[in-house]
């Protein structure tokens, strides 16, 4: 068991080492280095910088060294907690990201926990009830979830919701409580407004778990167990939830690994229809005014965050399946 | 001797022969042909590349073509019947000024009919980017220049939608083709060493995979795409973003390859080739290749929607392709704000072939990977 864990501490541990590599390419990849963007974005506001200052800033940041000694002092910062400043706003990174990385991940959370619970009673349903009418339909909104990404789900429920209510459904906080401290009020306003933002994030990878799960539960049914168990006179709703259930949910969980990565990349772009306070927005308008240290923090702060999401389910996985507990090598 | 039907042994016995000497591809067909739908979205896949092929014929005005007085035109009807006679038109523009805003704009007259022809004469463009040809599918007789068919609307500076559309398609369709291409070749190579290699290469390839599914794709997409430089042509960022796109989307045909890969390579067919004194080379292409050649098939009509949604998504968010290049992407960008919407809700139907392809593909490849093994 430790054996296993550690295994998969490693493994997350290289993923993060990845991605601060992808992180800090993104922040090379813009033509010139920083320091010749940071001086016209100065420039442009009609602030100046000496030579001097332009030096001292390069030898902060290693930029008359090779590559990977400039990435070393980038890291060697970041684990500190130092992101850097971001050009834009004039500010250290981490205050402009501030509660936006934490929106994104409760709003990413909330749609996970929405995908579980829509998916498996409806996969249970579809299975045992295979071919009537509900499951029918429950297959069909589930192949139209899968092939409708979910920005243009984003776009037809904003528009129809202003058609039909007049309303933008947009954002996460009533206006009252954007800039507001945080209050349990604020928590409550947050609460009524994350339903619609998840179930449209949740509504792809909800397709595909209730192929998963119906697939999975329909094997398990045609197996002679759970004939027997018929043929012993178990009542019917013991039968399916005692053994078939349980073990259809094996690569059900599995599955989550790759789900919270997904979940993460849907939000960043359907906060940007819906006008969320996510990192989603953030993030674009960095790209888009080169805002490289702002950026390349998000992609690495979203990339960290996924995985130790993906670190918790696989922990959370190998305490509900005894059969990876005990198959330790 | 067999235990078929009494009444017709001899056509039972005739089927069952042609079972049994049918080869894989036939066996593969038939399984195939059983599956409705997956046959009729295969239909739907081949029409949507006609369209890529004939979209400059399809289109009836120019997909370029500004002009602020047509800005968001409704999408007009074609009247098919004109006095109880098959005679289309649509009705002719004329000129307005709105009283309250002072703007000039065309509005359809209900008193001007306008008649439309086939293969009438437009914009010059090249058939099949060969032959030089100004002949569209339809066009209008003896129109004045602001008449025009509007079958889906217009855009805000004018541009003719169903026009766009169909150039659209062309290159959300091929962008898609090419990025799986580049992914098969990369999911082929490096699942097949990590198969045929295994030990430190497998164990390598197959933690690389895992590193990259268990990364968020759209920020790091965003983040490489936005790096390409504002100088870069049309079709020099087209396949930057086609690398892009694939560079992470290969991971799921290596999956299959190698599995495949490791499958095969247990079967009595293959250890008998290689008692036989057959090369490794010998082994792979001519024994083992085709047999899970449809199951790569299948994979890559699978992979291919999640292609087409990630360049939508991209360009959708504008960091993809960039005008005066024409994507589904691109003509939903147009749609991306609630006050636009208001205005021109028929900027969404955009969406629509988006939707219609990715659904077809995804029967088709579930088609595709049930026929792939016809003696399961």
């Amino acid at each position: 068991m430790l054996a296993y864990i550690a295994r998969r501490a490693v493994l997350a541990i290289l993923t993060m080492a990845a991605i601060s590599v992808f992180a800090f390419i993104i922040i090379q990849l813009p033509p010139g280095d920083f320091v010749d963007a940071y001086i016209a974005n100065l420039s442009a506001s009609g602030s100046s910088v000496s030579m001097e200052e332009a030096k001292s800033l390069r030898a902060l940041y290693g930029l008359d060294q090779p590559v990977y000694v400039q990435y070393m002092k980038w890291m060697s910062r970041v684990l500190v907690g130092d992101f850097g400043e971001s050009m834009e706003w004039h500010r250290p990174v981490a205050e402009v990201i501030g509660d936006r990385l934490w929106l994104t991940i409760v709003l990413s959370l909330a749609a996970l926990l929405l995908t579980w619970g829509i998916a498996l009673p409806i996969g249970i349903y579809s299975a045992v009830r295979q071919y009537s009418a509900l499951d029918y339909i429950f297959t069909s909104i589930s192949f139209i979830g899968l092939a409708v990404p979910n920005f243009l789900l984003a776009l037809v429920i904003m528009y129809f919701s202003f058609v039909l209510f007049g309303a933008n459904v947009g954002g996460l906080f009533s206006s009252e409580f954007d800039l507001a401290p945080w209050s349990l009020a604020k928590v409550w306003d947050l609460v009524k407004h994350l339903p619609l933002p998840a179930v449209i994030l949740a509504l792809a990878g909800t397709a595909q778990l209730i192929r998963i799960m119906r697939a999975n539960l329909l094997d398990e049914l045609r197996k002679p167990y759970v004939v027997t168990a018929r043929a012993k006179g178990m009542p019917e709703a013991r039968v399916i939830w005692k053994y078939p259930v349980r073990a259809a949910l094996n690569p059900f969980a599995s599955t989550i690994a790759y789900l919270f990565p997904y979940l993460v990349s849907g939000s960043i772009i359907i906060s940007l229809v819906l006008s969320l306070p996510t990192v989603g927005p953030l993030l674009l308008k960095a790209l888009i005014a080169q805002d490289m240290f702002l950026a390349g923090t998000i992609v690495l702060l979203l990339g960290v965050m996924t995985v130790i999401g993906t670190f918790i389910s696989d922990l959370v996985l190998m305490w509900v399946d005894p059969r990876i507990r005990f198959q330790m090598d | 001797m067999s235990s078929g039907p009494v009444s017709t042994p001899t056509q039972t016995q005739t089927a069952e022969d042609r079972f049994a000497v049918a080869t894989q591809w036939q066996l593969t067909w038939w399984r195939f042909r059983k599956h409705k739908l997956a046959v009729a979205s295969g239909i739907i896949v081949i029409a949507f590349y006609v369209v890529v092929l004939l979209a400059d014929f399809l289109a009836y005005a120019d997909p370029h073509a500004t002009d602020s007085k047509r800005s968001h035109i409704p999408p007009q009807e074609i009247h098919f019947f004109d006095d109880g006679a098959f005679k289309p038109y649509v009705y002719g523009l004329t000129q307005k000024r709105d009283l309250r805003t002072f703007k000039l704009s065309y509005q359809p007259t209900l008193d001007r009919k306008v008649y439309l022809t086939l293969f009438a004469e437009g914009y010059s463009y090249h058939f099949l980017g060969l032959f030089p040809t100004n002949k569209h599918l339809v066009g209008l007789v003896d129109a004045k220049p602001e008449d025009g068919i509007f079958l889906l609307g217009t855009d805000l500076v004018g541009r003719d939608l169903w026009s766009r559309i169909m150039v659209a398609t062309r290159i959300s369709l091929t962008i898609g083709l090419a990025g799986v291409t580049v992914s098969l070749f990369l999911g082929i190579l490096l699942g097949g060493m990590s198969a045929v290699y295994g030990g430190i290469v497998d164990t390598i390839i197959q933690r690389v995979i895992e590193i990259l599914r268990s990364m968020p794709t759209i920020p790091l997409w965003m983040g490489l795409a936005a790096a390409l430089p504002n100088s870069w042509s049309v079709i020099q960022v087209y396949f930057a973003i086609t690398i892009i796109i694939s560079f992470l989307g290969w991971t799921d045909l290596a999956r299959v390859v190698r599995g495949k890969f490791l499958a095969l390579r247990s079967e009595d067919f293959v250890t008998a080739a290689e008692l036989a004194g057959a090369s490794q080379y010998r082994i792979i292409f001519t024994h083992m290749l085709p047999s899970f050649l449809s199951h790569i098939i299948a994979a890559t009509s699978l992979a291919l929607p999640a292609m087409i949604i990630s360049e939508t998504s991209l360009s959708f968010l504008g960091l993809g392709l960039r005008p005066p290049a024409i994507s589904w992407g691109i003509l939903l960008q147009d749609a991306q704000n609630i006050e636009t919407l208001a205005l021109a809700p028929w900027l969404l139907t955009a969406a629509v072939p988006v939707i219609l392809v990715i659904l077809a593909f995804n029967f088709l490849g579930d088609g595709l990977r049930d026929a792939a093994d016809p003696y399961g």
